[in-house]
């Protein structure tokens, strides 16, 4: 019953997804704007910036997605300024100035992202260190095992040599 | 030595939990603003009482003061309304921006639900609004006597939220007077 509920749900899903991409390109759609800016160059890096950059009152979404009125008029603004032949840094810092670094999807390098930026590369060297400790530790492990002693031998190879003779009886 | 060792994953899971446990009790919609102590930015916006007239942002200069982002589309304006009243009653002094509104609907519901604001400029399409960071309406600014921008709130402002805003209040008045 649960299983076909999800299946359902599944092909559900799967008939809406095939009826927007037949529409056209649903994702590159979502916002229909009043008219191109005056450059093919200018709207390239437009489309661009409002992908990297999160609405502030939407959580999740970036500019482009968001159907709030603030990420319409954020919208708006980064026209003029593009329009104005400010660069893509000075866009994203505007909007900095005044959100915080909250709107930007890929966050400056700086001292408050340190962390972030570099914790995973350092978490693979840690596992990697820790990996080299543990094989090395079991290859010493063997090695140990392995070297009999001349004693040792001398034992071995009298057992095997006469095993009925010897002490212990197994049968 | 080697019982120490046997602990390392209980270290590293019990660090893990608190860090998470730290997460959950965060509200994600709190964001920090930009414009802590910064100056309030410059504007030259209509009076909503008298639109021939220019507000500026030296009607900041020489007292505390709130600064109400407000409109009467949004509910929680509604909500937080008697609340400011209160307030200018109790002699804080409020700065309303009407914002991304219509005039004749602001005085409307000003007649209406009364007025507890000392100033009232209107910011029609909301440019302002980006200026100071405002992704919605209510939001609250606390404005010093020097014009700097102190705190910020989102969203309605309730006896819980005055507790704290109300003591930073307090706490610039006293400021301001001690000059």
């Amino acid at each position: 019953m649960f299983f076909l509920k999800i299946s359902r749900i599944n092909k559900l899903f799967k008939a809406f997804s095939m009826a927007f991409w037949l529409f056209g390109a649903a994702h590159t759609m979502a916002v229909i704007e009043i008219a191109p800016l005056s450059s093919a160059e200018l709207e390239a890096r437009y489309r661009l910036l409002i992908e990297e950059l999160r609405c502030p009152k939407c959580q999740n979404q970036n500019l482009s997605d968001s159907d709030s009125p603030i990420a319409a008029d954020l919208r708006e603004q980064i026209r003029v300024l593009l329009e104005d032949g400010k660069s893509d840094e000075e866009v994203v810092a505007y909007l900095v100035d005044r959100y915080g670094d909250f709107v930007r999807y890929r966050p400056a390098v700086q001292t408050n992202t340190l962390v972030l930026w570099f914790a995973p590369a350092a978490f693979v060297v840690l596992a990697l260190i820790a990996v080299l400790l543990v094989v090395r530790g079991h290859q010493r492990a063997k090695n140990r095992t392995m070297a009999l002693s001349l004693e040792e031998q001398r034992r071995l190879d009298s057992l095997l040599s006469s095993p009925s003779k010897s002490g212990d009886e197994h049968l | 030595m080697k019982n120490l060792k046997l602990f390392i994953p209980f270290i590293l899971f019990a660090v893990l939990a608190v860090l998470l446990l730290k997460g959950l009790g965060r509200d994600p919609s709190v964001l920090p603003s930009a414009l802590i102590d910064r100056p309030m930015p410059a504007f030259s916006l209509p009076d909503l009482h008298d639109p021939e007239r220019q507000l500026t942002q030296d009607i900041f200069k020489g007292h505390v003061s709130l600064l109400n982002v407000w409109a009467t589309w949004c509910p929680s304006c509604r909500v937080e309304h008697p609340f400011f009243m209160a307030l200018a009653e109790k002699g804080v002094r409020i700065v309303g921006m009407d914002y991304k509104d219509q005039d004749p609907l602001a005085l409307e519901w000003l007649d209406k639900l009364g007025n507890p604001y000392a100033q009232i400029f209107v910011d029609r399409e909301g440019a302002l609004g980006i200026d100071l960071g405002v992704f919605g309406a209510p939001e609250t600014y606390l404005i010093d006597h020097t014009g700097t921008i102190r705190a910020k709130h989102v969203g309605v402002v309730d006896e819980t939220v005055w507790k704290e805003l109300g003591a930073l209040y307090r706490q610039l008045v006293k400021e301001s007077e001690g000059r």
